[in-house]
């Protein structure tokens, strides 16, 4: 069993993020970075049914600028056996469909039983990547899957459906799968994980010139979301603050 | 503009995001077709026939009789051949994230996707959690939208009439490679978050396991029933049908006050329905306070507390 898991690097959550200065993208030199988190449950389903099968290799495979070689050595780290960095510098790629063929001439030499990635990405969330690599690959696919089952030849899934429904869906693979959050417990990596992780090969492909023409999509600027609503703004010592919120529970809403 | 819009068959009714998509569509474009797939397609084309469209296709053929997403992905790219779009519109719902992707790639047309509006230049999309917004636009002849739900209110649907039209769709049963099995719902609590008046909601803020009762406490105090955010729920920190937002519960209480949650979309739309917003965050741009009618700045772990022994003493 072969698989491939897209791991993508991501501002944090907890990152400031200032503007850069043409207003179209943030100011990458001041964001602190981390593994797009849909992406580690993908990364944790992988290994875990390397581990069930107890044969397989995990394959992490990154775009982007040197920075991502952090998060492919975490992915090494927890236990992934190599990787791909397929390079790519400048402004962040906007175009799913150029960046999913960029994968995709990658992930086609290795013929992959299973590719595994997030279900959307944490900065742009265009959401798509994994189902477009699949249907440039001729590959059946599935998303938002919280739950994962290998068979003979097969995999089952189940699928996220809206407002509390699910849905087992049935493949044959090869296939690509994307993964929903809070399906698994990703594991932090060990000290020998670490160690390990430093003598794994990292396959570097340079950057193509594939990005760099025209793109179909482009982010033109990015700015504050405005609100309409009228909110009363409440903050200042904690003492002070409980006493402004009980008088609106009392008086205003009224439901103490 | 000629639109095609992709409606969701959402067991013989009409999903709700694909009649916000059919504005979305009115708005954008004088020519405006509707495809619909399945087999209950009839009743909706019921519904639809009062709506200002050009033409609604159905198409019947067995191997899309349900949802999947090598059949649907084909017909709409049949379709779109067959009738030329300039743009096609969907809802932003799961579905159109599991086939439209795969429509992108057949028709070589870019896809952009959860559109909050439109502005003269482009698309306005959500980026970083939220926290911004970006203005898209595309180069290209053909595209793909979808739009976040609430983008467009349905109450601006344009009434009218139109004419309806059966498409026979070409496909192959070796091309529908997955089986899917019938949609459930998990057994559900014994917690009615449907009729609460007030929730008290936990998220990511609350930090750890071990803070989680400091909400219960104040439910207690303030006569509440306790919902969640997704990734409480997803750490197992509280139950799953305690869940608020697009996978969970959709809620419209008295007063929603949360705890620590950033008010991601999924969320949001689970819950901003609710008479009064109150929220605590720690950071005063969390987008939350968007949609809060009180937004308390500050640290659920420091204030909590104190409002619940405020509430216990009177
Ligand atoms: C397809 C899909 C479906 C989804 N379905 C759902 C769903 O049904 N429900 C749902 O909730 N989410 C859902 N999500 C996830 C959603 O996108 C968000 O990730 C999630 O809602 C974030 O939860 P949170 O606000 O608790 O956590 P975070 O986004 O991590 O926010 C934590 C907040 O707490 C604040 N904070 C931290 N410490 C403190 C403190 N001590 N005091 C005060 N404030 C503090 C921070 O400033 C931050 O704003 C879905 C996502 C996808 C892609």
């Amino acid at each position: 069993m072969k698989i491939a898991v897209l791991i993508k690097q991501v501002p944090g959550s907890e990152s400031t993020l200032p503007m850069n200065n043409s207003q179209d993208w943030i100011d990458e030199p001041s964001v602190t970075f981390v593994m797009n988190p849909p992406d580690n449950f993908a990364l944790e389903e992988a290994l875990l049914i390397r581990e069930k099968m107890s044969e397989g290799e995990v394959v992490v495979v990154s775009m982007g600028p040197s920075r991502v070689q952090k998060v492919i050595r975490e992915g090494l780290a927890k236990g992934a056996d190599r990787a791909i960095h397929l390079e790519e510098d400048g402004q962040i790629e906007i175009d799913p469909l150029l960046i999913a063929q960029r994968f995709t001439d990658i992930l086609k030499e290795e013929n992959f039983d299973l590719i595994l990635t997030g279900l959307q990405s944490d900065d742009t969330g265009m959401g798509q990547t994994g189902v477009l690599i699949g249907e440039m690959l001729g590959l059946p696919t599935a998303t938002l899957a919280i739950e994962t089952d290998v068979l003979d030849g097969q995999i089952r899934v189940k699928r996220e459906l809206e407002s509390g429904w699910f849905q087992w869906v049935q493949l044959p693979l090869p296939a690509s799968i994307s993964i929903q959050s809070g399906l698994n417990t990703p594991r932090y990596p060990s000290l020998k994980g670490i160690m390990g992780a430093k003598k794994k090969e990292i396959r570097t492909v340079p950057n193509s010139d594939l990005l760099s023409g025209e793109q179909a999509q482009s982010m033109d600027r990015i700015f504050v979301p405005t609100t309409s609503k009228k909110t009363e703004v409440i903050e200042g010592d904690a003492d002070q603050v409980v006493e402004r919120i009980v008088e609106i529970l009392r008086s205003d809403i009224k439901v103490t | 503009m000629d639109i095609l819009v992709i409606l969701e068959n959402n067991q013989g009714s009409l999903h709700r995001l694909s009649k916000e998509a059919i504005v979305a569509a009115q708005k954008l474009g004088k020519s405006v077709t509707a495809l619909v797939m399945g087999s209950d397609s009839d009743k909706i084309v019921g519904h639809l026939t009062g709506y200002d469209l050009e033409k609604v296709i159905t198409v019947g053929h067995d191997l899309v009789s349900s949802y999947n997403a090598d059949g649907y992905s084909e017909v709409v790219r049949q379709v779109t051949e067959s009738c030329s779009p300039n743009i096609i519109v969907a809802g932003h719902t799961y579905q159109t994230r599991d086939f439209m992707p795969r429509v992108s790639a057949k028709l070589g047309v870019p896809f952009i996707p959860d559109i909050v509006s439109l502005s003269d230049q482009g698309f306005i999309k959500q980026v970083l959690n939220a926290k911004l917004n970006a203005e898209m636009s595309s180069t290209s002849e053909r595209l793909i939208i979808s739009f976040q739900s609430a983008a467009f209110s349905e109450e601006e649907l344009r009434p009218g009439s139109c004419s309806v039209e059966a498409f026979e769709a070409t496909l192959d049963a070796s091309g529908v490679r997955s089986i899917s099995e019938e949609p459930f719902q998990e057994e559900a609590g014994d917690v009615d978050l449907d009729s609460a008046e007030i929730l008290v909601s936990v998220g990511r803020g609350i930090e750890k396991e071990e803070n989680v009762p400091l909400a219960f406490d104040l439910a207690k105090a303030m006569g509440a029933e306790v919902s969640a955010s997704r990734p409480v729920v997803d750490s197992g920190w509280v139950e799953s049908f305690r869940q608020v937002g697009s996978s969970g519960s959709n809620v419209a209480p008295k007063l929603y006050f949360s705890l620590g949650i950033s008010g991601a979309i999924q969320h949001v739309v689970g819950m901003k329905g609710a008479k009064n917003i109150m929220a605590i965050n720690k950071d005063p741009d969390a987008p939350i306070f968007e949609i809060a009618d009180y937004a308390v700045i500050g640290d659920v772990l420091e204030i909590v507390p104190k409002l619940t022994e405020a509430l216990d003493r009177s």
